[in-house]
C-alpha cells in the first residue's frame, strides 16, 4: 500500500520550529546560552522529568512572572498541547538538562502540570499492552 | 499506573501516560529509518551535552581528550487509544554513551535490537546490554541488499541468544514490517512479565 521508499513523509505537517533558531545567534554558541538561561543550575529544583514525562500548561502564560525568561515562556507555549520532555528538547533544540531545569521552575510556580511514566516495576497493567497493540495495529 | 490527579488542584485535564520502546543496534543498521517509518510526527532529535565527568574516565581513555561531546537520539511518537502515548527512541550509535542508554532504557516497555547479517557482531553490545538489564527485547534482522540470506535459527545461534528471545526478519523502511516487529515485541514483553496476551482485563480496573 505504501511505497517502500520515503515512507509517508507527507504525513508530517511542516511544523518548522518557530522558537528553535533563536538559540543559535552568532554571538553565542548553543553551549553558552543554556548555561545562562538556567543561571548555571544543572538540576531542576522540583521534579525528575524523565524523557517521556508528559507536560501540559495550566493557567496563565508565565509572561513577566518573577524570575522566568523567554525560554520559560516558549516551553509554556509548546505545552499548550501535551508534550513529552524529549519533544520539548527537540523543538527547542536545547540540551535535556537545560529543559529539565526550566521545567522545574515552571512546575515550582504552578504553570505546568505533569504525568510521570509508569515505573518499570509497575509494567504489569495488561491494559497498557493491549492499548499499545491496538494502537500499532491501527497504524 | 495511571493514578488519578494527585496534588494538583489546577490540573485542567487528565494527562495520558507515556510508554517507550527502544530501538538499538550497530552503526547504520536502520534505527533512524525505523523511527521515521512508524512515527506520526516528524521525528525529533534530542541532544545531551556530555562532559568528561558524565562519560566516565575509563570509557573515554581510548578516545582523544575532549571536554564535551554531544550525543543525540532520534525519537518519534504514536498516539494510542486509552490515553497512552508511545515513544520510540533510537539509541545513540556509540555504545560508550552508556549513561544515555540507561536513561532511555529505564522504564522501557521493551527493546528492538536491529541486526545486519553482514555485520552481525555489531549488535552484540546491544544484546548484552538488554540481557544484563533484564529489558525484554527481540532481534529484528534487516534485509539489506546483497546480504546473504541466513536462516533465523542460524542467527539465533550466532548471537548466542536463548530460545526465548524471538528473532525475526524486517525491513525498517516498510510500515507493515515495522508494525509486525513492534507488535511481536509487545507480545514478547507481556510474556516476559508474566502476562497472557488473551487474558481478560481485570474487572476492578
Ligand atoms: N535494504 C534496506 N535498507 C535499509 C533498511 N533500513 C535502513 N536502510 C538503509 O540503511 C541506511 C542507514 O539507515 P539509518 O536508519 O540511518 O541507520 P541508523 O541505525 O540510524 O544509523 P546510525 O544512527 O548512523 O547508527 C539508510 O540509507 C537506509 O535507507 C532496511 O531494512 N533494508
Ligand atoms: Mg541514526
Amino acid at each position: 500500500m505504501m511505497p517502500p521508499e520515503e515512507p509517508g513523509h507527507d504525513r508530517w505537517q511542516d511544523d518548522a520550529d518557530p522558537v528553535q533558531d533563536r538559540w543559535h545567534d552568532e554571538h553565542s554558541g548553543p553551549m553558552v546560552r543554556p548555561y545562562v538561561m538556567t543561571s548555571g543550575r544543572i538540576e531542576p529544583t522540583r521534579g525528575k522529568f524523565d524523557l517521556i514525562t508528559l507536560v501540559v500548561s495550566v493557567g496563565a502564560e508565565p509572561d513577566g512572572a518573577v524570575g522566568l525568561g523567554p525560554e520559560h515562556v516558549a516551553i509554556a507555549r509548546l505545552c499548550q498541547s501535551v508534550m513529552s520532555v524529549a519533544e520539548l528538547t527537540g523543538h527547542l533544540n536545547l540540551p535535556i538538562a537545560t529543559v529539565r531545569v526550566l521545567l522545574g521552575d515552571l512546575l515550582d510556580q504552578g504553570f505546568i502540570s505533569m504525568q510521570e511514566p509508569e515505573p518499570e516495576a509497575d509494567m504489569h497493567d495488561i491494559r497498557l499492552y493491549k492499548a499499545v497493540i491496538d494502537g500499532l495495529r491501527a497504524l | 499506573m495511571v493514578s488519578g490527579p494527585s496534588s494538583l488542584p489546577t490540573r485542567a485535564r487528565r494527562l495520558p501516560t507515556a510508554v517507550k520502546i527502544v530501538i538499538a543496534g550497530g552503526f547504520g543498521v536502520g534505527k533512524t529509518t525505523m523511527v521515521g517509518t512508524v512515527s506520526e510526527t516528524k521525528p525529533l532529535r534530542t541532544e545531551e551535552i556530555l562532559t568528561d565527568e558524565s562519560v566516565g574516565v575509563d570509557d573515554i581513555s581510548g578516545v582523544e581528550k575532549k571536554k564535551t561531546t554531544t550525543v543525540a537520539m532520534d525519537f518519534g511518537r504514536i498516539t494510542m487509544r486509552d490515553e497512552y502515548v508511545l515513544y520510540l527512541f533510537g539509541t545513540p550509535g556509540q555504545e560508550r554513551f552508556w549513561f544515555m542508554w540507561d536513561e532511555v532504557a529505564l522504564g522501557a516497555l521493551g527493546a528492538i535490537v536491529l541486526a545486519d547479517t553482514r555485520r552481525l557482531s555489531d549488535c552484540f553490545p546491544s544484546v548484552d546490554y538488554f540481557e544484563r538489564r533484564g529489558t525484554p527485547f527481540i532481534v529484528a534482522v534487516n534485509c539489506f541488499q546483497g546480504a546473504r540470506q541466513y536462516d533465523l535459527a542460524e542467527i539465533q545461534l550466532a548471537l548466542n541468544l536463548g530460545p526465548a528471545v524471538p528473532v525475526m526478519l524486517c525491513d525498517a523502511r516498510s510500515l507493515d514490517s515495522c508494525k509486525q516487529v513492534l507488535i511481536d515485541l509487545v507480545l514478547h514483553a507481556m510474556k516476559t512479565r508474566g502476562l497472557a496476551p488473551n487474558q481478560e482485563e481485570p474487572q476492578n480496573a
